[in-house]
């Protein structure tokens, strides 16, 4: 077999390959960077430990069941807080969308709560709330409304008027209107929300762990600093990093399942 | 009312216009073919002292008209003129502020379609969903899927059927768009510049697949278009709104299938875009000439 029918099969077998590869180039080389940094001494161990510090305080950590245990406990206040603001969001944002009378009565105090910014809140809501759970769940909510709501409400106010228009001539109900043509066209647009409310959830559960808690990543850190444990405090940064990660990738996953139709999420 | 007396009506202020040569050829054969329109399913349509006002704006000024069952009408004017409103008002999509429209029988929303410029397909649903959107009450009967694919075939996209709206170029779009309306065998069909934002080349297709369906279905169509070839060579009558009223009404009496290009065709053409520029500002001898 000659070179030339080789070639086109090995580059469409390897090029699917080195695009998913290719994002994690750049991670890469910065960690062999810090690392040969470390070796070479350029950087004392007090400042920044060398990954494989870093890792061998992670995997001391994952077998006592510590690590484990409080990427669990900030798993799920995240995810939890993420739910109840985002579907508290999501139901605002439809309702103002579709009623303007909704939208009179709740869109000027909306906009004034959101401008207070919602970490200013963290010692009302230690006065509140204590370090109990609730204080973290109300904080995330709190921040992941927001984004949620007014993406929400941007893409069913942008929601192409001639396609409604069509869809009353074709004698869809409010209802069919509703899930067949200003669900679907508001989407792309609550997809953003989503991914804003996604960083905002892990930016306020941080803080709010670091301020005030007992368990979680953010407290996992805070103890570490106590004990000048540097490795700690950087696998905890490093996690939050992979965390991050982790929920803009699912949330990119669910766009791509459910927006086949848009012309950007098309394969080509 | 003739075509003639039409034209002095609406002319009275307006003499340097002579009525133009092509068209008393054709309102010398003016006989209709009533034959034609016998086995038509169309619906007619009366129209009485039709006025619609936005606002202080007063955009149709007294419109009488009627359109025997299986007619096909064109409706040709400058911009502005009103067609387009005088076509959502016939469609339903809009009130009158005065005067009346009826039907010669009692309409369901499925017996009148309107099509428009846009396609304005549901980007998300596949092309055979977005056809089944045009059974209207009849979506969730079990043979709607069936009718959804017969209404495809007729207008030769039936191996679309799977794919998303947004890979279908301007002129398949349209066809689906059209595959929608026709579905549900409507009696009236509306068209708003169907065609208008597609090439030369599309359009002609176009054009000839709307003769087609025409002919096929029998329907009553309503087509505003501001491309007076695509008015004289689709339609039975051409009707030229000037200033919110009908200033002529004047029957197509070219035989079908008629030829694209062909001298009557030119000769009607050139003397109806004369009426139509002649309305305007300019000075109506330099119209035509290039």
């Amino acid at each position: 077999m000659s070179i030339v029918e080789i070639l086109p099969r090995v580059r469409r077998i390897k090029l699917p390959r080195i695009d998913g590869l290719t994002q994690w180039i750049v991670p890469l080389v910065i960690l062999v960077g810090w690392q040969a940094a470390c070796v070479a001494g350029l950087v004392p161990a007090r400042v920044m430990p060398a990954p494989t510090d870093v890792a061998a305080a992670g995997w001391k950590l994952l077998v006592s069941g510590e690590l484990l245990q409080n990427i669990w406990v900030s798993f799920w206040r995240a995810s939890v807080g993420f739910l109840i603001g985002g579907s508290i969001g999501f139901a605002f944002g439809l309702a103002n969308g579709l009623s303007e009378l909704s939208n009179k009565l709740t869109d000027t105090t909306l906009q004034m709560v959101r401008n207070v910014p919602h970490l200013a809140l963290i010692p009302l809501v230690i006065l509140w709330f204590g370090i109990d759970e609730s204080a973290k769940l109300f904080l995330v909510a709190l921040g992941v409304f927001f984004p949620i709501y007014l993406n929400t409400l941007h893409g069913i106010r942008t929601v192409d008027p001639q396609l409604i228009e069509m869809g009353r001539i074709y004698g869809m109900s409010n209802g069919e209107l509703f899930r067949r043509v200003i669900f679907p066209g508001a989407l792309p647009s609550i997809f953003v929300g989503v991914r804003f409310a996604l960083g905002i959830m892990w930016l306020t559960l941080i803080v709010a762990e670091t301020i005030a808690a007992s368990s979680g990543l953010g407290y996992m850190a805070m103890q570490a600093r106590e004990f000048m444990q540097i490795d700690v405090v950087v696998l905890s940064i490093l996690i939050y990093a992979l965390l991050g990660k982790v929920a803009d990738s699912a949330s990119r996953l669910l766009e791509r399942l459910t927006l086949s139709w848009h012309p950007a999420f098309q394969k080509h | 009312m003739t075509v003639q007396q039409s034209l002095r009506l609406s002319h009275a202020d307006a003499r340097r216009i002579d009525p133009p040569a092509g068209l008393e050829q054709a309102f010398a054969t003016q006989a209709r073919r009533p034959a034609d329109h016998k086995a038509s399913r169309g619906l007619s349509l009366t129209i009485r002292g039709l006025r619609k006002s936005f606002g202080a704006n007063e955009v149709l000024r007294g419109v009488d008209l009627h359109i025997p069952a299986g007619q096909s009408v064109a409706i040709v004017g400058q911009s502005g003129c009103g067609k387009s409103t005088l076509l959502r008002l016939i469609a339903g999509l809009e009130k009158p502020t005065a005067g009346s429209i009826s039907f010669s029988e009692d309409t369901r929303p499925e017996d009148i379609r309107v099509m428009f410029q846009e396609p304005r397909l549901l980007p998300w649903a596949d092309v055979l969903s977005n056809v089944e959107v045009g059974l209207g009450r009849d979506r969730t009967s079990p043979d709607a899927k069936a009718r959804a694919e017969t209404a495809l075939q007729e207008v030769g996209l039936a191996d679309k059927r799977g794919v998303w709206p947004s890979t279908l170029s301007g002129g398949q779009k349209q066809r689906v768009a059209l595959a929608r309306a026709l579905v549900s065998h409507p009696r009236v069909l509306a068209l708003d510049e169907p065609l208008g934002a597609l090439d030369a080349l599309t359009r002609i297709s176009m054009q000839q697949l709307l003769g087609r369906v025409w002919r096929d279905q029998t329907f009553t169509s309503i087509l505003v278009t501001h491309d007076v070839a695509e008015a004289v060579a689709l339609a039975d009558r051409v009707l030229v709104i000037e200033g919110g009223r009908i200033a002529h009404d004047i029957h197509v009496d070219i035989a079908r299938p008629r030829q694209r290009g062909s001298a009557d065709l030119a000769a009607l053409e050139g003397s109806i875009l004369r009426l139509l520029l002649g309305s305007g500002d300019g000075p109506d001898d330099a119209v035509t000439d290039l």
